[in-house]
């Protein structure tokens, strides 16, 4: 691969790490209060309100079910609102975000659903307000769950950020379609399926060892050292 | 310290209405360790959770330390539930956080900064004997030292009462005496009320100074533990003082015994001796007035709250009138006789 090639590489790899980058922040921000409203708003739960729940609930759903191929079209006015554009990098960011706030959102809650009532009681009978208990039993308890959660999500993005390159977001999936693909340079769309592997296998492996390092229910002697 | 007043409980489940606690009142007293028995499903743990209000009453209430409790709500409720501790069967601790943290949890959620409920949390370790592990996760604790730590949370509050819900059942025999032990120690030296929730005898006899027998949601028995233990008056009562007792019985007799005297041998009796009358010489006595023999199988004297209660279980041979009178005899005495059953005259006897 000649020297200009791999200078594109690198460009659309930075542009990937940008896109997947600040929409897995936005969407973690923005879906882990989510999930824990959809938790707390379940009934028999510390805040339960049906509406609520129900309401949230299926927006999310909505969200879920719509491909992000038909999304990243079809938000384009609410992208040019945001960003003032709908290409580019940053134009990409505002679908890749719309899309994984339902998916952490979830996973959120499915993670917060699994810490003991027990833990809860013992925190009401200790006085402790809703608020309080989200933020020092919830989260804390959920952490190698929530922190499961966002790998997954970044994980799903990275293959989705391919995608929003595709219709002139830049990055990897971009230069693969435009180079490997349209110009027909086998080595440039290898290359890219390459990086995009070992991208999704590093995340993977550093969100599954600090999950674990978190997940204090094991023993020291079963935890990842240093 | 506490009172509850005609508390009932009704749940509404999608097979209909379940009435769970149906009228109970009762008081304890300042500083008393109050304990409430009952077999599985009785609604123990229901009955517990209304007294901090986990649970709702369906109606009656409940007044903790001349407050009512089942009039407040919210921010005033929460208040209140800092003066109501409370420990659980499955201790309840963060698995995130070390036994030191546990502890300050509690200081926390009572508006303590983290780095001052830390350092109030140090001294509540030390009280339960906790002082080396205050680093360990839950997951590094044995059950009795989840127990400790579940123990220094629930006081961190400096609440007036501490509730227990089923605290010992998930430990061995050995560590629930310890943590038993932990208890009594602290309810003296702090003066703390403690309601004590519990299916087992055993527990109740250890440490508490009454008992209320919860059955089917209502209270069929309640006095000082030493009344209701030695002379209890209804059928479940009965039924755990002698799962208590007859866990002691020996293996070999109670194979031997027979329920139905018609098939002849000896009568088995256990004589039950309280108060003062522990102290006589009554098995001497009837031995030499009615010209009976009286074989020992098993003789126990126990004390509960410092008052000797003597069992005694006898293989009465001798002729049947005379067994008739000298049983006579004995509840003359004001001690209990019981049969037990019947177990064939054995090669001794017979000769
Ligand atoms: N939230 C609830 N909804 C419906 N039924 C309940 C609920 N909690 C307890 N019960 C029922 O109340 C009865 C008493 O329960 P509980 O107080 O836990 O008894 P115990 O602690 O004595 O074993 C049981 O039959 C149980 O099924
Ligand atoms: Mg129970």
């Amino acid at each position: 691969m000649s020297p200009a090639m791999l200078g594109l590489l690198l460009d659309a790899f930075l542009e990937t790490l940008v896109m997947v980058g600040i929409s897995s922040a936005l969407s973690a921000v923005l879906g882990l209060p989510l999930g824990v409203v959809l938790v707390a708003t379940s009934p028999g739960h510390i805040r339960e309100n049906a509406i609520v729940n129900r309401v949230l609930g299926a927006v999310v759903n909505a969200g879920r079910s719509t491909p992000f191929i038909i999304l990243l079209v079809a938000i384009i006015p609410f992208t040019r609102l945001v960003v003032g554009t709908s290409i580019g990098t940053a134009a990409a960011v505002v679908p890749l975000t719309i899309a994984a706030i339902p998916f952490v959102a979830r996973l959120a809650e499915a993670a917060l659903r699994e810490v003991d009532p027990g833990l809860i009681e013992a925190a009401q009978s200790m006085g402790a307000t809703p608020l309080q208990i989200v933020l020092k039993v919830l989260v804390p308890e959920a952490l190698p769950g929530l922190v499961a959660a966002i790998t997954i999500t970044v994980v799903t993005l990275i293959g989705y950020s391919a995608m929003a390159g595709a219709v002139g977001g830049g990055g990897l999936g971009d230069l693969g379609i435009r180079y490997g693909y349209q110009r027909f340079l086998p080595e440039v769309m290898l290359a890219v399926v390459i990086v995009l592997i070992a991208l999704v296998q590093v995340v993977q492996s550093v969100g599954d060892r600090l999950a674990r390092r978190l997940n204090k229910r094991l023993l020291r002697s079963q935890q990842p050292s240093a | 310290m506490i009172e509850l007043r005609d508390l009932t409980k009704t749940f509404q489940t999608e097979g209909g209405p379940v009435r769970v606690l149906k009228g109970i009142s009762l008081t304890v007293q300042k500083s008393e360790v109050f304990g409430v028995i009952g077999r599985s499903g009785a609604g123990k743990s229901t009955l517990v959770r209304c007294i901090n209000l986990l649970e709702r009453p369906t109606s009656g209430q409940v007044i903790v330390a001349g407050q009512e409790i089942t009039a407040l709500r919210g921010r005033a409720l929460r208040q209140a539930r800092h003066s109501i501790g409370m420990i659980f069967q499955h201790f309840n601790l963060l698995s995130s956080r070390t036994a030191l943290e546990n502890v300050a949890l509690a200081l926390e959620l009572a508006g303590r900064s983290r780095r001052a409920a830390r350092a109030a949390a140090a001294p509540l370790l030390e009280l339960v004997g906790l002082a080396d592990k205050r680093g360990r996760y839950p997951a590094e604790l044995s059950g009795g030292e989840k127990q400790r730590v579940g123990i220094a949370r629930a006081l961190a509050s400096e609440p007036a009462v501490l509730l227990c819900d089923e605290a010992t059942s998930a430990l061995d025999p050995e560590t629930t005496q310890s943590i038993l032990a932990l208890l009594r120690d602290i309810n003296r030296k702090l003066g703390l009320t403690v309601v004590l929730i519990t299916h087992e005898m055993q527990v109740i006899k250890e440490i508490c100074d009454r008992v209320a027998v919860l059955e089917h949601g209502e209270i069929a028995e309640m006095g000082p533990v030493f009344d209701v233990f030695t002379a209890p008056t209804a059928e479940v009562t009965r039924r755990f003082v002698r799962d208590l007792v007859d866990r002691e019985l020996p293996a070999n007799l109670v194979a031997r015994l027979n329920a139905r005297p018609e098939l002849g041998g000896n009568p088995v009796l256990r004589i039950v001796f309280r108060g003062p009358s522990a102290h006589s010489p009554v098995v001497a006595e009837v031995v030499r007035q009615f010209g009976i023999l009286l074989n020992i199988l098993q003789a126990t004297v126990d004390y509960i709250q410092g008052a000797p209660y003597g069992n005694v279980i006898v293989e009465a041979i001798g002729g049947e009138q005379d067994v008739a009178r000298a049983i006579d005899f004995i509840r003359g005495k004001d001690l209990k006789v019981e049969v037990l059953g019947h177990v064939a005259g054995d090669a001794r006897a017979v000769a």
